[in-house]
């Protein structure tokens, strides 16, 4: 026994209490890696064709048509994150794509100016993807299959309709609607069209769903283990609808954007180039196909990156012949690339 | 029915198929007290906490809270009832952060939906720091998939206390963890008991759940066989004895049960 008077007892400090906060940049890094990793690909990607013909990839003027062909890739690409993340896939969007064209054009023969005809198009794409959304979760199909059928049936539903004719109505070029969409602002010597800034600003706005909405945050718990966001009362079956709906409305974006973009002429086969296209920017832009986790921006640094291959091949001086090896180059490096950052933790 | 009774299930019946996992069972959970929720494997131990826990809606029979019937009943229901489940399988989003996985489904958010991140940062340490349960320095924006088995069941349990629940359902909370962490389960128990909540505690292990429990309510294929009062059992090995004699005949001797202790 000692006599010495034991030190006042203090409540052992919580863990939480000890923790090392986190610097600033790593905690960026945590959050935002794969749109990072996203970035810094696009960012090699233009270096690479950049180092090749730097008079060419220099000039403002050179990206005009890159800026004029992008958003479509940006707006559905980013929209995908959604699908994929709730665990989901979907590829009908190009059949969703070209109906919506299509009925945006007979709106505007019919009379309807362009906004309001636009407006009414989006509605169609969000009960599109509704119907399909409601046809994987409560007709338990995969949507994988699901959504490859549906394609062919939208597609033949167009097909028999349009009878393999093109839409068209030229003299809505120019009209103020026209402008909404296509008008251009001169940005030092870059010519940036308005459905650019509209691809941004969908961007932006499905990354504040994403991240900060109650619906975002729930695709992605859904995705990472349905099971306990059933149990824990998520209801499971409207947020995956949900992620379709999203996906149906960017379709119909895309539809209304492709068509004004070829001068007001809807093509039947509208749309169907952009389902491998959309598919690679989103897995180059650092969503992992197995659910769960996303990043929007990457989709957007992925659409960037796809987009620019072709062009950027050609103007590099590689003939064209080598793009497809070149996607399909940047496609695996990325990937494993991502594979470094951000294995699957279970 | 008595006025302390939380939750009660009425002549619940649960098919799967041709599977009658649950044949009639009546189950009144009454304030206050911990249940001990006993049976072997396969007879209907889990499809029972998945009722309670708003999992499986019965086919047949009802559920009553604080006297009165719920309907439908869904996870929401029973949460919004006041009835937290820590699952067996936990039920998390390994992919996530502490945080998210604490406010899975009951998100700290705005009316128009948009989530309070920061409010729910400071909630989560604030509850980690009331359970004490990680064993190594952590942050509330781990990701649950890199945390230990026991920091895993930290999380379930925060999340079930944040509400204030009056009923937490523990199923099979202390498996596959360490002697130090099932410790800690018990003490946390023992915490939500006496500040006057119910507690439903599942188990495989008898010697674990009668040092806990203050009645016990025993389920064999699909019925319930006996339920009782711990001063009705002379100790555990009377238990486990009665749940031999349970599994081999199909009935337990009730008569043993009627001995004062």
């Amino acid at each position: 026994m000692t006599e010495t008077a034991a030190p006042p007892a203090q409540p052992p400090a919580s863990p939480i209490d000890r923790r090392v906060p986190v610097g600033r940049l790593r905690l960026l890094y945590r959050r935002n890696g794969r749109a990072l990793n996203a970035l810094v690909t696009l960012l090699l990607v233009w270096a690479f064709f950049a180092a090749n013909n730097p008079a060419l990839f220099l000039i403002p003027g050179y990206y005009n048509a890159f800026l004029f062909s992008v958003p479509a890739t940006i707006i559905m690409t980013t929209a995908l994150v959604f699908v994929v993340v709730a665990g989901e896939i979907d590829l009908a969007f190009p059949s969703v794509i070209g109906a919506s064209g299509g009925v945006f054009m007979t709106l505007v023969l019919l009379g309807l100016p362009i906004v309001p005809a636009a407006l009414v198009t989006l509605a169609l794409g969000a009960a599109i993807g509704a119907g399909i959304g409601a046809i994987v979760v409560w007709g338990r199909i995969s949507s994988l299959v699901a959504t490859l059928g549906l394609n062919f049936f939208i597609v033949g539903i167009v097909n028999l309709l349009a009878q393999g004719r093109n839409i068209e109505s030229r003299d809505s070029v120019g009209s103020w609607g026209y402008q909404v969409f296509t008008g251009r602002w001169d940005v030092l010597g870059l010519q940036v069209p308005n459905h650019f800034l509209m691809a941004l600003l969908w961007t932006a706005l499905l990354y504040i769903v994403f991240r900060h909405h109650r619906f975002g945050l729930r695709v992605q718990l859904v995705g990472d283990n349905a099971d306990s966001a059933r149990q824990m009362g998520i209801n499971i079956d409207m947020v995956r609808v949900g992620a379709f709906v999203v996906s149906g409305v960017a379709a119909a974006l895309c539809g209304v954007i492709l068509v004004q973009t070829a001068n007001m002429v809807w093509f039947p086969t509208s749309g169907r180039a952009y389902l491998l296209i959309a598919l690679a920017a989103l897995f180059v832009g650092g969503t992992p196909v197995w659910g769960g986790v996303g990043t929007i921006w990457g989709a957007f640094f992925g659409a960037l990156t796809v987009t620019l291959i072709p062009s950027g091949a050609v103007g590099a001086g590689f003939a064209g012949f080598w793009t497809d090896f070149i996607f399909g180059l940047v496609i695996i490096l990325t990937m494993v690339a991502h594979r470094f950052s951000g294995a699957r933790v279970r | 029915m008595t006025a302390d009774v939380v939750v009660e299930l009425c002549d619940i019946v649960k098919r799967f198929g041709s599977v009658e996992a649950l044949s009639g069972v009546s189950l009144a959970v009454r304030h206050g007290e911990v249940l001990g929720l006993l049976g072997d494997n396969g007879a209907g131990k889990s499809t029972l906490v998945k009722t309670l826990a708003g999992v499986h809606d019965p086919d047949e029979g009802e559920i009553r809270v604080r006297g009165r019937k719920v309907s439908p009943w869904t996870p929401r229901a029973a949460r919004d009832a006041g009835i937290e489940t820590v699952f067996q399988d936990r039920a998390l989003a390994p992919q996530h952060s502490i945080v998210t996985n604490i406010f899975m489904g009951r998100e700290i958010a705005g009316s128009l939906g948009f989530v309070r991140h920061a409010r729910q940062v400071e909630e989560a340490g604030r509850l980690m720091r009331e359970i004490g349960f990680t064993s190594k320095v952590f942050d509330p924006e781990s990701t649950v998939g890199h945390l230990s088995g026991g920091e895993r069941q930290g999380v379930a349990i925060a999340r079930a206390l944040y509400n204030r629940a009056d009923v937490i359902v523990l199923d099979e909370p202390t498996t596959a963890l360490s002697l130090t962490e099932t410790q800690k389960v018990f003490r946390f128990v023992e915490a939500v008991k006496a500040s006057g909540r119910t507690v439903v505690f599942i188990g495989h292990n008898i010697h674990h759940v009668f040092d806990i429990a203050d009645r016990f309510f025993v389920i064999d294929r699909g019925r319930a066989a006996f339920e009782g009062q711990k001063s009705r059992f002379d100790g555990p090995e009377h238990l486990i004895a009665l749940m031999h004699e349970l599994a081999e005949t199909g009935r337990a001797d009730l008569a043993a049960l009627r001995r004062p202790a």
